[in-house]
């Protein structure tokens, strides 16, 4: 493993897992989101079509 | 008949949805065979190129698309192409995007069942292999390579069994809905697969050098194959055409201690020498271009018109900019993270350079991983872990792949849930009953891959930036993504969106075609027409590659008249 490669892999890992991690922030912090969480729901769609 | 309004739970849920879609067997066994044969440094650079300049735009441009349809209750690529373009023939550019993921899915879940037959063997402790040999006899015979009809069996060492329940597993989570399904399942499947993932990648970079008889066998170099910007390869002269002499690549060499004692031992001859590939030679080879778009082109999901069926469950004040971004940012994290620090690394330590350099995908996950995993202490779990993640990452790609044909019928058939399932249920197992019965050589799974997983792809998606950028127009684009929208997409992606994205394809498109189809090579300048389409036209033609493709068409004609009869897209047309 030459030193560009270190260089090429950490660059490339570190710049995605910064990406993701970013990501993974802003969606977390955004408020309201888990207005929208209803929890595990065991109902199919066509169980509610019937009721 | 009215229908229950599907709807996603959570931006998280919808966030995993699409990452699913996206993480599939390309992260873990594609992208590293293809970083390593191009070279790590100089393919990582023309790949995050290719992301920027064609993932990130028609992700963006197919989430938008998609939720801006599905307002009007429009859940289908034909029923959303319609909407936007408000053509006659809008319409018919969706038939594209119900073939690709459906037919896409026929031999998909196949691979998905070698998967999980994998895990279960390994839980066994059946999968001890003592040679790359070894384990590529026992993938043979279990995909029934050998001649057609041998890959159907039901035994615990034959594909049928897991194939069933693959099938099986798939359409009851698809009949659940999107979100007590789709949605439910990648919740967990997503985090599971990583952690997985994880503990593998751990287990693989403490491998050391684990053949004591070949301590140059070791994972930095294996990391070196991967991720080293120049190679070091040996070669060879030969004598072209016109009698000229030129330098071919035969081997490449790893480690510095390897590569002074080749070149000690090739010091004073004439035929054969040690030359470095600088990052710089390789970026000028178009071949590697072609490779790094295409693996961001498939392992992203654009152009499978997914994306858009799956956008247009969202509601209107639902951000889509950075729900995209966050989707391909965790394809991202899983492929260059996870995939590219274990693969090739894992291979490379048992087997050295000549074990994965040049190996495709499927002799990289099928042969030399399951040696590797057996060879490795404690090697049954990690096989197991292994090959269970990649049957997780497989799930979650295959019922994105079921959801665009189910909206569709519910769309243009106005039928229930559970007839959708049941149509395509039964459409899916005849194309799946096709793949695994022609087995032989995998020539219907190859004919499928190719011509509709590959050529389809690149066509769907340059028709979506185009009718964004084109039809759509960008400012009513970007005001339709920026509605709701927690971060805002840069202004430059306006030209990229506009000019560059849609040249860059088209440009990958015709090289593609040159390169694959006509077989032109770049290093030699010959050409020599595909055997994909000597197997269709010609003395050499193959009866199953001609019937893959007339199913391929059979379905395409089924769907174009299905659309045809549509009043919703009709009177889209006449309001227009």
């Amino acid at each position: 493993m030459t030193t560009q490669g270190w260089i090429i892999l950490l660059v490339s890992v570190s710049a995605v897992t910064t990406l993701f991690t970013w990501c993974v922030y802003k969606v977390l912090s955004i408020p309201g989101e888990t207005e929208h969480m209803h929890g595990v729901e065991f109902q199919t769609p066509d169980e509610i079509e019937e009721e | 008949m009215a229908r229950a309004k599907e709807s996603w739970n959570s931006r998280i849920g919808v966030i995993l949805a699409v990452s699913g879609s996206a993480v599939g067997l390309g992260n873990f066994l594609r992208f590293p065979g293809q970083a390593a044969q191009y070279g790590g440094g100089a393919f990582m650079m023309a790949y995050f190129v290719a992301f920027l300049l064609i993932g990130l735009p028609i992700c963006w441009a197919e989430w938008t698309m998609g939720r801006r349809a599905g307002q009007s209750g429009f859940n289908s690529c034909p029923g959303i192409m319609a909407y936007i373009t408000r053509h006659p023939a809008g319409k018919y550019l969706g038939v594209l995007g119900i073939v690709i993921p459906v037919v896409v899915y026929m031999y998909y879940v196949y691979i998905e069942a070698w998967c999980l037959g994998y895990s279960v063997n390994f839980l066994r402790g059946e999968m001890v292999f003592p040679t790359a040999d070894a384990a590529g006899g026992f993938w043979e015979t279990f995909i029934g390579n050998s001649k057609n009809g041998a890959a159907v069996g039901f035994g615990l060492k034959e594909v049928g069994l897991y194939l069933v329940v693959a099938f099986i597993f798939n359409f009851y989570l698809i009949y659940r809905g999107l979100s007590r399904g789709i949605e439910l399942f990648c919740k967990f499947a997503m985090p599971t697969l990583i952690v997985l993932a994880f503990i593998v990648l751990v287990r693989v970079l403490t491998l050391g050098s684990p053949d004591v008889a070949n301590p140059h066998n070791n994972v930095v170099n294996g990391l070196g194959f991967m991720w080293n910007p120049s190679k070091v390869m040996v070669q060879e002269a030969e004598e072209t055409v016109d009698g000229s002499r030129r330098w071919a690549n035969v081997e490449e060499l790893v480690g510095a201690e390897v590569i002074a004692m080749k070149k000690a031992a090739l010091e004073g001859s004439a035929d054969k020498r040690v030359a470095t590939i600088t990052v710089w030679q390789q970026l000028r080879n178009p071949q590697l271009w072609l490779a790094a778009a295409g693996q961001i082109f498939f392992s992203l999901s654009v152009g499978f018109g997914i994306l858009m069926t799956y956008a247009s469950y969202l509601k209107k004040s639902d951000d889509v900019v950075l729900s995209g971004l966050a989707a391909t940012s965790t394809n991202e994290f899983c492929e260059v993270a996870l995939g590219g620090l274990i693969t090739v690394p894992a291979g490379f330590a048992f087997l050295g350079v000549a074990g994965v350099a040049g190996q495709g995908t499927f002799a990289l996950g099928f042969k030399v991983l399951p040696m590797v995993f057996s060879n490795m202490p404690a090697g049954q779990l990690f096989g197991f872990l292994f090959f269970f993640l990649l049957f997780l990452a497989a799930v979650t790609s295959s019922l994105s792949m079921v959801q665009p044909g189910i909206a569709f019928l519910e769309e243009a058939m106005d039928i229930n849930r559970k007839q959708s399932v049941a149509i395509l249920g039964i459409i899916t197992a005849f194309g799946t009953g096709f793949v695994v019965y022609f087995s032989e050589n995998s020539k219907a799974l190859d004919t499928f891959d190719f011509w509709v997983g590959t050529f389809l792809i690149f066509i769907l998606a340059t028709i979506q930036i185009i009718i964004f950028a084109w039809v759509l127009g960008l400012d009513k684009g970007f005001e339709e993504a920026h509605q709701g929208a927690a971060i805002h997409i840069p202004g430059i992606y306006r030209v990229i969106m506009k000019y560059i994205c849609p040249l860059f394809l088209l440009t990958v498109f015709v090289l593609w075609v040159v390169v694959n189809v006509f077989g032109y090579s770049f290093e030699t300048g010959e050409t020599n027409v595909s055997g994909y389409v000597k197997d269709l036209v010609g003395k050499d033609s193959n009866i199953v590659a001609q019937m893959s493709i007339g199913l391929i068409l059979t379905l395409g004609i089924f769907v174009a008249l299905v659309i045809s009869r549509v009043k919703r897209y009709k009177e889209l047309e006449i309001r227009s």
